[in-house]
């Protein structure tokens, strides 16, 4: 599965129109936090959250719902509404700190320059507008095009998705297609501007199995082929382990371990990602009662002091009391913990 | 789509039908039918000569469809105050309550909508809340009151408008209208606000919540993060969504306008089918009375059928489905 | 190397950390007393309700409170006609709200109207509601060609608009009190049958129906005793609504002249009566009772709002 490559070019385009290196990573995300201010109380849904993506690299954001995967990718795309808001942090986009940047400097950049691709297809796309509508608009709001080079474009990121006879597909409307096309338009929607830095959150979940599967090889595809940064938020591991090169794992709003994906899967070190792991059902185990992480994600308005994951953890003790640092027990991996799993074999 | 319409047809043809066999029994039962198209204040003599000659000393069943025949051919008996045919005399009237009853419908679109759509956008300032508030009031006065009220402060108080009465007419397809002069114009503002409050308010009631429930789905997300601005967002995505419902009000709040335009022509004493009505029920002129009502199933039902349509020209889930029965 | 790890030590962690959410001490809140603090919440809403409550005691006191009985003729006088608000009459009590064409103190004129206007508004609305009930609930309960038949008649007459119907109704029944509240009654029945019928609907298909049904009880108590309770909160919010529109549309009718006859004027009709003075000048005659019907319209439709809310299952917190 080689893809051509193009020669990149020695600088590329930073969000201001500055030239900056080319081994500038896409995103750099450091100690973001985003806290939602309701009326009972303050949950800080992402708190102290940090990671990079490369171009052309496949980032793996994983966690349960309620981690706070989603709102840092909203985070990233200044899509956050009240009562939440960024409270902390730097997001830097090609080098430029776009987290304080107000609305209208974002739209500038959102399908342009970062694109996001949401979990359910149906209701993202329009139920009352056609496709075509739905694509050129996304062109004609950054570039001036007429509609007829508009849809020819559309209809070449139909093609690319791989969308059959992309022509009549324009005409029709979302409700006619199957979820797995639906699901590929919004893809197409997501690259049709090219942009640097793509986000999405969970769009194969709501997928059958085979159609995940497809969608995810064509999405690596692309993203190798356009030397696109990918942001693939998620909280199947089986989907990170074909797909991603490096993974976040996150827990009630805090990154607790990072690594490339080989690594952190063959060798976890959180306690939570070795529960992760250990409770996906596998062939070795047969026969086993299955194994699971006891007790319930706690509630973002009422996370108990210190370590988040304390009270669900088998290695904790009163030391777990006090929040864990970042720590880099090994080369190139990141983990918060006082009790990570150092020892051989997971 | 055909076929829709089609259908669509035979099941109005029907209801109408019904409703004629209602009105005959229910003007058969309260009263004597032969006085819907005999003046009772013929002598006995000619009273029985009436009697015959119309064939209505037939039974019930007979007579209904005599009246049926009458009907289709558009005769409903003559009016006992006018001597005229009481289906012409109606007929005559029907521009001008339309020019009503569509003069409210544009203002209910004009002024509705976009207050409506600004107090889902913003529903907690101010501006919204007192939207809200005077919806409120609009929905729940009777609109007599207002429309008297209406003309107490434009017309007596202030003086900028007139009171009464239709203002100068010009021919338009063979119909007189009074839309197209000024003079004309000025005499319907104030009845056509009068008649369009009530559902004005409706309509911001609906534009409101459809906007607010709009606004928070996601393909309003998506937009954003396709980086659309919210002027696109509003006009296209949002709007269109919302249509729906308000066509649904509005096709259903039409029969009621042409309803209630009973009230605001009484008040400002606008030249239309219902004051005739009721100065013909004042009179028990019974024919037109009868008219009034055959001709008014028929305009609802029309309005149910042009509302069908539209339902699925804006929603294309509904067209699909359709084709696919 | 880590100590090994303590499953009690965790457990009793998780125990004493466990957050009572929520878990101040509260008041024991039977249903009636939650409604009450809810529909409390709003200001507005019980504004409204004070002066509904007002407005009601007006209403039924009516003959107690004003200072002349309008209607008996040897105690109005045509001398006393269309005075100002604030002028004196020939006996030396105050006229404070202007007197009509005839000579009624406007005072006594709209408490009166006040009654009948209520009267026959909240009369046929019980009627109506009565109606309704019954019907919509035998429509739900029994389905297939019951419900069916009732539906398509329920859907036929609401697809008239009201005031149509009435004035139907009206033109071929002649005036009087009686006659206009079976107007209202049949305008209104519907509204109310297709309404207890959607909720009925809902509740047919919970589990204590079921339960009822197996345990074989009479068709009768099922639907009074278990049906019932249920189907009644949000019938009690339209019927509130309700009310202020047949208040409303019984105004609009007598204002038509096909409402209740001079001897038993409600508010409509002193509008009525007043209107050809308004371009004169003389607003008093209409405006005075015009206000009187809407702080009752308007005071009505606010409780009513706020019962809707308060008893909105999907609104509850």
């Amino acid at each position: 599965m080689t893809a051509a490559v193009a020669s990149p070019p020695a600088t590329t385009l930073a969000a201001t129109g500055t030239r900056v290196p080319q081994d500038t990573p896409a995103l750099v995300v450091e100690n973001l936090r985003t806290h939602f201010f309701t009326k009972a109380g303050v949950v800080k849904a992402v708190d102290d959250v940090s990671f990079s993506v490369n171009r052309g690299e496949i980032l793996g954001l994983v966690g349960e719902s309620g981690s706070g995967k989603t709102v840092t990718g909203f985070s990233i795309l200044g899509l956050v509404d009240e009562p939440g808001r960024i409270v902390g942090g730097r997001i830097l986009f090609n080098g430029e700190d776009i987290a304080g940047y107000g609305d209208d400097r974002m739209r500038n950049l959102r399908g342009k320059k970062i694109a996001m691709i949401f979990q359910d297809p149906m209701m993202t796309l329009n139920p009352v507008l056609r496709i075509d509508t739905q694509m050129v608009e996304a062109i004609q709001a950054h570039e001036k095009v007429s509609r007829a080079d508009a849809l020819a474009r559309a209809r070449d990121a139909l093609g690319q998705v791989g969308i059959a006879s992309p022509e009549e597909r324009l005409h029709a409307y979302p409700h006619q297609f199957s979820g797995g096309m639906r699901q590929r338009v919004s893809i197409a929607i997501a690259l049709i501007n090219k942009p640097d830095l793509i986000v999405a959150d969970e769009p194969t979940t709501a997928l059958d199995v085979t159609i995940q599967g497809q969608i995810l090889y064509e999405v690596q595809k692309l993203a190798r082929g356009t030397r696109t940064a990918l942001i693939w938020i998620t909280h199947d591991l089986s989907v990170v382990a074909g797909l991603a090169d490096k993974v976040c794992v996150m827990y009630a709003g805090r990154v607790v371990e990072s690594g490339t994906v080989d690594e952190v899967l063959d060798r976890p070190l959180h306690p939570y990602t070795h529960g992760l792991i250990g409770s996906v059902p596998s062939q070795n185990n047969r026969g086993q009662p299955l194994r699971q992480i006891p007790g319930m994600t706690p509630s973002l308005l009422n996370l108990p002091a210190g370590c988040a994951f304390r009270t669900r953890c088998p290695r904790a003790d009163k030391v777990c009391e006090v929040e864990p640092d970042l720590t880099s027990p090994l080369p190139n991996r990141e983990i918060r913990c006082f009790h990570p799993h150092l020892e051989g074999a997971a | 789509m055909t076929v829709f319409i089609i259908r669509r047809l035979m099941q109005a043809a029907l209801v109408i039908f019904v409703m004629s066999v209602i009105v005959f029994i229910g003007i058969s039962v309260v009263s004597n039918p032969i006085d819907i198209l005999i003046n009772p204040d013929f002598t006995q003599e000619e009273y029985e000569r009436a009697v015959r000659a119309l064939g209505l000393d037939r039974p019930l069943y007979e007579q209904y469809f005599v009246f049926l025949g009458n009907a289709l051919q558009g005769n409903l008996g003559d009016s006992f105050v006018f001597g005229q045919p009481a289906l012409e005399l109606i007929a005559h009237r029907i521009p001008a309550t339309m020019e009503l009853a569509f003069g409210s419908l544009f203002l209910s679109i004009v002024l509705g909508i976009p207050l409506g759509v600004y107090a889902g956008l913003r529903p907690d300032s101010r501006v919204s809340k007192t939207i809200m508030a005077g919806s409120i009031f609009g929905f729940s006065l009777p609109s007599f009151w207002v429309g008297i009220m209406l003309i107490m402060i434009f017309a007596v108080e202030l003086g900028w408008l007139p009171s009464t009465g239709r203002g100068e007419t010009v021919e338009l397809m063979g119909m007189q209208v009074s839309f197209l002069t000024w003079d004309g114009l000025q005499h319907l503002f104030l009845p056509a606000l009068n008649l369009a409050l009530v559902n004005i308010s409706l309509v911001i009631r609906v534009a409101r919540a459809g906007t607010r429930e709009a606004a928070l789905q996601d393909y309003v997300r998506f937009a954003r993060a396709k980086g659309l601005s919210s002027s696109r967002i509003v006009l296209v995505h949002i709007l269109k969504n919302i249509m729906i419902p308000i066509v649904t009000i509005l096709g259903l709040e039409l029969g009621s306008l042409i309803a209630f335009s009973v009230v605001t022509e009484t008040i400002f004493a606008w030249p239309g089918m219902g004051k005739l009505l009721i100065d013909s029920i004042n009179v028990s002129d019974r024919p037109i009375v009868v008219a009034y009502l055959m001709l008014i199933v028929c305009i609802f039902v029309v309005i149910n059928l042009i509302v069908d349509v539209l339902y699925s020209v804006l929603d294309p889930r509904v067209r699909l489905q359709d084709v696919k029965q | 190397m880590s100590p090994p790890a303590n499953p009690k030590a965790a457990a009793a962690v998780t125990m004493a950390e466990a957050p009572a959410v929520g878990a101040r001490a509260a008041p024991v809140q039977t249903p009636l007393r939650r409604f009450l603090s809810e529909f409390a919440e709003s200001k507005v809403a019980v504004g409204a309700l004070v002066v509904l409550i007002l407005v009601v005691l007006c209403a039924v006191f009516a003959p107690w409170i004003a200072p002349q009985n309008p209607y008996d003729l040897g105690q109005i006088s045509i001398l006393d006609g269309r005075l100002e608000p604030g002028s004196e009459s020939m006996d030396g009590w105050t006229f404070w709200l202007g007197t009509d064409d005839q000579g009624r103190d406007m005072v006594s004129a709209i408490l009166y109207g006040l009654r009948i206007s209520l009267g026959v508004g909240v009369t046929s609305g019980m009627i109506a509601v009565f109606i309704g009930l019954t019907v919509g609930m035998i429509a739900a309960y029994f389905g297939g060609k019951v419900d069916t038949v009732i539906m398509r008649v329920v859907d036929l007459q609401l697809s008239f608009p009201a005031i149509l119907v009435a004035l139907i109704l009206l033109a071929v029944l002649g005036t009087g009190v009686d006659k206009i509240v079976i107007a209202l009654v049949v305008v209104q029945w519907a509204y109310y049958a297709r309404t207890v019928r959607a909720s009925s609907l809902v509740e047919r298909r919970k589990e204590y129906m079921e339960a009822a049904h197996c345990l074989a009880l009479p068709t009768r108590r099922i639907l009074f005793r278990h049906m019932l309770p249920n189907v009644l909160p949000p019938l009690i919010v339209v019927a509130t609504v309700q009310v202020a529109h047949a208040i409303s549309l019984e105004a609009t009718l007598s204002f038509l002249g096909l409402g209740l006859p001079i001897t038993e004027p409600s508010l409509g009709l002193l509008i009525s009566n007043g209107f050809k003075y308004v371009l004169s000048g003389k607003y008093w005659i209409s405006v005075f009772p015009g206000v009187a019907l809407l702080i009752t319209i308007v005071v009505i439709n606010l409780v009513g709002d706020r019962l809707r809310d308060v008893l909105n299952p999907r609104l509850q917190r």
